[in-house]
This record gives structure tokens, sequence and C-alpha cells, in this order.
């Protein structure tokens, strides 16, 4: 039944295979046909520019008041690419390679690879709309390293890469607005697909300004609508980040795939209180020069730079020798919880460990400036001194940023660190082409299951969500839109339209007539709650189980004591929020679901029943090498159906950073 | 913990002619951030049946440019090289009375209370901030090496967030640090070349048509700017357009 539409061949030519047999819609054709985008991060900002230039009528949606301001922007640390320009052993395969054993092969080899030959061309078409990326003096550009790599690959703009390539899509997108290819709207928040005759047809969306509902048609109709993180209240994503738009498609009929896989990144600025609305990402990359650590001793209480060396435990280095500090995330991650659990935690919390940059300070950057500018024999304040101004072009703007939140200084004292939630690799299933299993309805970038599998590699979603829209969907697009160049734009007063517009509608009546007494906050917070402790980075049966009940609980106590100010026909943010949340609360269901069904430890998936003696995660390749793709039915009623993964070429092995 | 007095602008719509209300906070600690000082204000009204406070926001780290509130008398609040969302509640003591309002510009019209319009930004980019370079056509990015001083400066350019502060700042609402903060990203770069001419004139013809003021060299503007944009910019865009203007074969 879930045909994931993979080309025949051997697994390098597959690609090529496909762009020089798939369909094409000539000039002419192309402006006949539109094209709905939702959401104007990387992925559909993009596909949105791409799809303009060549010809297709495109109508863009966010719901923030520009598309520069997409979740995007906040990515800080890089993205990859295989052009070995470092001649340091990379190549389309090792990339290849890497995301594949880094996502706990829980992936698709041929998206996979896929991804990997693009990734070239990414960086050739940021860099001619003028992203200005690190350099060397030498005016080439310049790379870092990231986890679960041996190789430097990753390309940067300080701790501000997302930032730079999204305003590089922004601006192409812009010009496409200029040139009248694409119409774009901000401030607007879709809120169904509607179907007509099994195909995606178009989506009902909310003028966040004026609050009224709006139609639009589309021959075909993309998610670009970045991740669901959220569920868990506090991550390291953007406030406005949610399920919404994927969910609705779920609801009619889209799967979704891996529901529970979740990355919980290790390096992110501790819960400082009740207060909290958000956490903050410290860019991985900054494991290329700090290193971890806790003290020796159980519940010291000196200050961190007070504790001699040996009485430190790099507790990275000891476990991971080969990786040391850039273990993939979720090794990482649990490797951190598992230290705090047994109360060796560090800050007034104790939740937390030390990410000192003191020794690469000196020993990498500080002799390196000295013996480039010729001073003999410098002592340590000197060394620091010129460390300090490496350190700060490299990563300025996250010490900066370490320093406002929390008041401490971290070129002098250690950053305190611990892992958050930070991404979602599960989303909408979708096939080769990206399209889901609906008829027309496309899935892009973090909204979309595929390439990452169980555990996402550092600077790999900006990666995924350039190719997706830059390089993938152009293609696609066409076999499908092909065959679709008779059917004239269908009205917008197509019955399918008005019932589903009805439905919006009455939903948002319903939300607003609760007249409840608890706010939309609360129960955003509690649903956070229940996902943190039960579903979060470590997971078993009876917690699962619990977290189930807790959830339909808490759907129903929303939907009968939700209090929702102000008027429907208004800007109304908390509206925003109580649609939101409580698409997030049947979410969470479904990620708990998901969970239990899967058995095994994978990536950032860690079912405390599947772990090695040493409490490594384990996989159970044989019952569990799918990708479990979720089909909705009723209320709290899912049916399963398994996508089964083949590795021809990376031969699935317990993984090890050792 | 402290307790504050708020004054804040409410405006129920574009129409309605707004005007200040205020709010007592209590127990506020100082490790909040402005932004979550203003979600327990808002979650208290939402308890008391009242309208929360409409404000922009998105990443709340400093990054996205959506939080735009005038505090004091200063986009952005007291700190340096700050975004409202990353000012945090240190700043202030108890007892202390905070004024806050929407940027104030013809061009940035209110939508609700502290949210402003700021989409002629927006059409400002259409007007030419970009490099017109089609997906595909790219050659290998190392084919053209750009020196590392004017890779870096491009960069510090393109470190812009789009807030709007600047206007909200500046005595006569121009937007000439924005402006020029894109058009010195791509002039500083080869990419960029080929447009400079038409880029700098036709960014500034959009940006006054909007109705953003003339810059009268203030410096306001770039000592509210939380990315530390440099006027610089502003003499590199005066260099661009006046070269413009006297080689314009049109
Ligand atoms: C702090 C941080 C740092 C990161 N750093 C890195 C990094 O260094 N390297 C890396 O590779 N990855 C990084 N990531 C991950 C990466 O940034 C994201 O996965 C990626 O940017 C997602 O892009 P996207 O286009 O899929 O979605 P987004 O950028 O999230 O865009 C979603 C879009 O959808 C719109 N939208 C959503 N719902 C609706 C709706 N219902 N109606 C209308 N519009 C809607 C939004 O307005 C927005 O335009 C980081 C993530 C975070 C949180
Ligand atoms: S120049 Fe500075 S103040 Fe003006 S929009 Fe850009 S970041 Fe904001
Ligand atoms: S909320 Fe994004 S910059 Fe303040």
């Amino acid at each position: 039944m879930l045909d994931s539409k993979i080309p025949s061949g051997p697994l390098d030519d597959k690609w090529t295979y496909y762009k020089g047999h798939c369909k094409l819609v000539n000039p002419a054709n192309k402006r006949k046909l539109e094209v709905i985008i939702v959401g104007t991060g990387l992925a559909g900002a993009s596909a949105a520019a791409s799809l303009g230039e060549l010809g297709y009528k495109v109508k863009a949606f966010c719901f923030q008041d520009s598309p520069r301001r997409a979740h995007s922007i906040a990515a800080q640390g890089g993205i990859n690419a295989a052009k070995n320009y470092q001649n340091d052993g990379d190549s389309v395969f090792r990339l290849f390679y890497d995301t594949v054993k880094g996502g706990d092969y829980r992936a698709r080899e041929a998206n996979v690879h896929r991804l990997a030959e693009v990734s070239v061309n990414i960086i050739d078409q940021c860099v001619a709309q003028g992203v200005p990326f690190a350099r060397e003096y030498g005016g080439l550009l310049n790379n870092r390293s990231f986890g679960g790599t041996q190789v430097k690959r990753t390309f940067y703009a300080a701790g501000q890469t997302g930032q730079q390539l999204l305003i590089g899509a922004y601006q192409a997108l812009e010009r496409q607005v200029a040139l009248g290819n694409v119409q774009m709207y901000s401030r607007h928040e879709m809120l169904d697909i509607v179907m007509i005759e099994g195909k995606a047809r178009g989506i009902i969306c909310r003028n966040l300004v004026n609050g009224e509902l709006e139609r639009h048609f589309g021959h075909a109709v993309l998610l670009c609508t970045g991740g669901y993180g959220n569920v868990f209240y506090l991550s390291t994503n953007a406030m406005g980040s949610n399920v919404t738009a994927a969910w609705k498609a779920h609801k009619k009929g889209a799967f979704f795939g891996n529901p529970c896989f979740t990355q919980i990144h290790p390096t992110c600025i501790p819960v400082s209180g009740d207060h909290q609305s958000k956490l903050t990402l410290m860019s991985e990359s900054l494991r290329n020069d700090g290193r971890i650590w806790v003290p020796k001793q159980k519940g010291d209480t000196r200050k961190p730079n007070d504790i001699p060396e040996e009485e430190r435990d790099y507790y990275l280095e000891r476990r991971y020798p080969a990786f040391g500090n850039l273990v993939p995330r979720d090794v990482a991650s649990r490797a951190a919880k598992e230290r705090c659990d047994a109360g060796y935690g560090v800050g007034t919390t104790k939740q937390a460990v030390y990410l000192d940059f003191k020794f690469n300070l000196i020993n990498k950057y500080g002799k390196t400036e000295a013996t480039k500018q010729g001073i003999q024999d410098p002592d340590t304040e000197t060394l620091i001194r010129l460390g300090k101004e490496v350190v700060k072009e490299e990563y300025g703007n996250l010490f900066d940023m370490y320093e406002k939140i929390t008041g401490e200084n971290p070129y002098e004292v250690p950053m305190r660190i611990y892992p958050a939630v930070h991404y979602t690799m599960g989303g909408l299933w979708v096939d080769y082409e990206l399209m889901t299993n609906v008829k027309g309805l496309y899935c892009l970038g973090e909204a979309n299951f595929s390439d990452h599998g169980a555990n996402r590699l550092g600077a790999s979603a900006l990666m995924q969500g350039l190719a997706d829209g830059y390089f993938v969907i152009p293609y696609t697009i066409g076999n499908y839109l092909a065959d679709e160049i008779s059917v004239k734009p269908i009205p917008t007063s197509h019955e399918a339209f008005e019932q589903t517009e009805k439905a919006v509608a009455d939903r948002i009546n319903t939300l607003m007539n609760i007249k409840g007494k608890q706010t939309v906050e609360s129960f955003h917070k509690r649903l956070g709650k229940i996902m943190w402790e039960k579903c979060g980075m470590a997971r078993n049966a009876n917690h699962l189980q619990e977290a189930i009940i807790e959830i339909q609980q808490l759907k129903k106590e929303f939907w009968t004591d939700v209090r929702v100010p102000g008027t429907i026909n208004e800007m109304n943010p908390e509206l925003d929020k109580a649609g939101r949340v409580a698409d997030f609360i049947e979410l969470g269901e479904l990620m708990c679901k998901d969970a239990l069904n899967r058995n095994e430890s994978c990536g950032g998936h860690f079912r405390e029943e599947s772990q090695t003696a040493d409490g490594e995660a384990e996989r159970k390749d044989n019952e569990y090498a799918y990708v479990a793709a979720w089909e909705y039915k009723t209320d709290s009623n899912w049916e399963l159906h398994k996508e089964n993964l083949t590795f021809e070429v990376a031969k699935p092995t317990q993984r090890s950073y050792k | 913990m402290m307790d504050l007095t708020l004054k804040v602008w409410r405006q129920k719509n574009a129409d309605d002619r707004g005007g200040f209300e205020t709010y007592k906070v209590k127990d506020i600690s100082s490790e909040m951030s402005f932004l979550e000082m203003f979600d327990v204000l808002n979650e208290e009204l939402i308890r008391e049946g009242k309208d929360p406070i409409a404000f922009d926001h998105d990443c709340r780290e400093g990054i996205c440019g959506a939080c735009s509130m005038y505090i004091n008398g200063r986009p952005h609040g007291p700190w340096h090289a700050n975004t409202t969302c990353q000012l945090h509640m240190r700043a202030y003591k108890d007892g202390d009375t905070i004024v806050v309002e929407p940027w104030r510009a013809n061009a940035f019209p209110v939508i609700k209370d502290l949210v402003v319009d700021r989409t002629a930004f927006d059409r400002i980019i259409q007007a030419g901030g970009y490099i017109s370079v089609n997906t595909g056509n790219a050659v290998d990015a190392n084919a053209m090496p750009v020196e590392k001083d004017k890779a870096d400066a491009a960069f510090a350019a393109a470190a812009c967030i789009g807030c709007g502060a600047c206007v909200a700042a500046c005595k006569n609402s121009s937007a000439l640090l924005f402006v020029s903060a894109k058009v010195s990203h791509l002039a500083l770069l080869p990419q960029g070349a080929p447009e400079r001419k038409t880029r700098a004139m036709n960014m500034v013809a959009q940006m006054d048509k909007e109705g953003f003021g003339s810059c009268t060299n203030t410096g306001a503007c770039e000592a509210v700017c939380p990315k530390e944009i440099s006027i610089e910019n502003i003499a590199r865009l005066n260099r661009e357009y006046i070269m413009a203007g006297a080689t314009s074969d049109k």
C-alpha cells in the first residue's frame, strides 16, 4: 500500500536516472498551473523562489509578518555539504553514509543519497546569491566540524548560518514577488486542506490581522511548515512553531511518519525557573572547541574554575575516545542526563554540565595566534587574550546571547548546559518525490519525516530544507503536474471549499464559546510536562501508557474549560495559539503511541527496556527496521502502516563512537 | 523578586485612537526576560477576563527581528546591541515604572497594541535587495574567491534582522540604516556587482515611496541597532547612489 517510489538501479544512479526520465511541463503550461506553498522558511522560500522562476503561479503563506522571520532564521552552527574543499577524505558517499549511520539506520537510503548529492549544489547556489559564508585569508570558503563525523564539511556564517541562508532564500523569493510570479501572504495561517476527488486542491487559511477565513485554490499544495518540537512546551524552537498544518493534513488522510522521533539537543541553556517560555540553543559547533565535563566528586559545590584539572570528569572523552566531544547528539544528551541523574550535575538546579572553552582558547587558538604574530613564550594571559579574539569571531553572537540570558561571561567561566528538545525527525510520510500519500499534497523540510532516521546529524536540517526546495521539488512536482495541465483552476465557490471552510469556522466558534477558566498557556505547559517526563529522553512502556491516558484527560479538560479571550474578527494571538495547542494535544497522544509501539532504542528514541549492558541504545533490526506510518481513523484511533527499510549499501551495524 | 508599574500603549486596531493603560505586575524574577514578564501580565489579564496585550515575537533569541517594543523612550530598551526579547529583568529594580509603546512611524502603521505593519521593508527588498540568480545557474562556490575582510564586512551588514528599531529611533523615521545595510552587503561582494547601480537607486526610490523620512545624520539609528549595523553603511550607500546617478545610461 505504501509506495515509496524509489527509482530502480544502483544507489548512486537513482537520482540521475529519475531526473532523466521524469515528466516535464512545458513553459506555456507552467503558467497555467497554480501551486500553493504553505511556509516560507528555508524549505518553503527556496521552493517558492525556484518554482516561481520556472514559471508556475505560486501563492506562498506564512504566519509571521514577513517570510524573513521563519524559524529557520535561528539556525546557528552551519550547513553540511560534501565539497571536500578541505581535502580530508570527504565525498558524497561519506556524507550519505554518516547520515544513514547517524540516523541509526531508520532513514531511507535513496533519499539520503540524493541529499548528499545535491548538497554541493546548495553551497554554490547560496554563494551566488551572496550568502556571506566564513572565508579563509586566501578568500576561499572555510569549514568546521560537527558531531557524528570525522571530516570538516560544515559551511557557516559565525553562529548565524540559518539567518544568512534564509535571507538568501528570502531575497530570491522577494525577487519573484516583484516579478509577479509569487504572491506572498504573510500573517496568514493555514487551517485546513481542501480535497476534491481524492486530490489536494487548495487550502483554507485565516488572515491573522482581521480574523477572516480565506479560500485558495492550487493544482498542488506544498507544506513546508517546520517541526513540532513545541509539543514539549519548552524547546529551542521559535514560539510560533507548530504542527497545525501537518496535523490538518494528517486528519485529511496524510500518514504521519515516526512521530516519536524527537531530537534532544545536548547543549542548551538550562531552565532557570517556572517563568521559562523557551530554551536557547548553544550551537553544536561549540563542541569543536568546548570540552564537556562534570566534577569527579558528587555534589561538588566549588566554582568551576576552582576545580583542578585532575578532579574533572571529561565524560564524553572518557566514554567515547574516537569521537570525544563530537559524538552525535542523542549520545551526548543521554550521557549528560546519566551524569546528572547520578548526582554529578552542576549549578543551582544540578541539572547542568559544563561546556568549557579555556583549554582550546589557550592551546588551540591562543598558541596559533601567538605563533602567527611572532610572540615568543607568551604567558597564559596573552594566550587567553589572543584566543578570545578568534573565539569571538567564530561564535561571538552565541557567547553574547549566553551572557544576556545568564548574566555570566562564558569567556571567563564555563557555560552551564543541559539537553533540550530541538528538532523533530518525524513528520508527514512522503515518498521519494516528497509527495505524501495524498495525491498533490507535498511536504518539505523539517515537516516531513524523510532523511534523518531516528537522529539527525548537526548541520543537516538546513541542507535538507534547501535540497528539498531548490533541487528536488522543481523536478518531482513536474512529474505530477504534467498530468494536470488540462485541469482548469477550480473556483473556490466549489462545495468542497464551502464545506471545509465551514468546518474550520465551526471549530473556531467552538473554541471561542467554551469560555472556561484555564488559559491556553496553562494547558500547553501541562502537555509539555507530560511529554517531557514520559515521552522525553528516556521512555518506557508504563510511562507511555500513563501518558496516553493523561493526555486524553487533558484533551477533555481543554475542550470544556479553556478560556480564549477577545473575538474572532480581529488580531487575536490567543485564538491562534488555542488552535495550535489543541492540535499539539492530539499529536502528543500519537507520539506516545508510536513510542510505545517501537520497543527498541534507536537514535533519539531510547526505550529503557532496550539497552546494552553498558547503557547504550540497543536497536532491534529484525523487528523494527521500518518507518511507522500512522493513518488517522477517528478520535484517538490510528492504524499503523509499515514501510520496510532495506539497506543495500550502508549495512546496519550497532553504532559505535568509541 | 520585584514589583513594577507598566504603562502600555493599547490600541484595538488601526482605526482606534489608542492610549496608555497602567498595570501592576508582582513577583517578577530578575532571571525573566522582558517578554516573559509580559507573558505573566497577559496570563493575569486573561484570568481577569480582560484582553491581553498583543505584541510581535517569535524566536526570542534576538535573530528573527519580530519583537519591537519602544521601552522608556528607546527601541528595544536600555541594553546596548540588544533586542526586546533578549532584554532581561536584571535591567530593572523593584518599584520601577516602565513605559512601553509600539514603533512609531508613518510607514509602520499600528495594527494592534504593540504590533505594527513592517511590510514596507519587504517591498524595499523587492525593489532590488537581491542578486538575480536563478536556481541551478551557479558556478562552483570556490570559483570566485572573496577577500576575507570584504566577506566579513558583507556579513556584518547582512546581520541586519529587519526589526525597524532604526526607524523607530529616528526623529525623521528614516529607513536608511536598513536600506544601506542591504546595499552594502550586496555591493561588497563580487556576485553583487552587476546590479549595483540599479539596486541602490531602486531601493532608495521605494523607501521614499513608502513614506520613510530623510536622513539627517543624527546617528540615533546606529545607537539602538541590536546588530550594531554601522552608519558607515550609509556613507557607502551614498557613494553607490551618487555613482549610480553619475553613470546611469538611462
Ligand atoms: C536554535 C536552532 C538552531 C539550529 N541550528 C541548525 C544548524 O546549525 N544547522 C542545521 O542544519 N539545522 C539547524 N537547526 C534546525 C533547522 O533550523 C530547522 O530544522 C530548519 O530551519 C527548518 O526549516 P523549515 O523550512 O522546514 O521550517 P521553518 O523554518 O520552521 O519554517 C516554517 C514555515 O512555515 C510557516 N508555517 C507553519 N505553520 C503554518 C501554518 N499553519 N500556516 C501558514 N504558515 C505556517 C511558518 O510561518 C514558516 O514560514 C536549528 C534549529 C534551531 C531551533
Ligand atoms: S539596521 Fe539594525 S535597527 Fe535597523 S532593521 Fe536592521 S537590525 Fe534593526
Ligand atoms: S523575538 Fe525574534 S528577535 Fe526578538
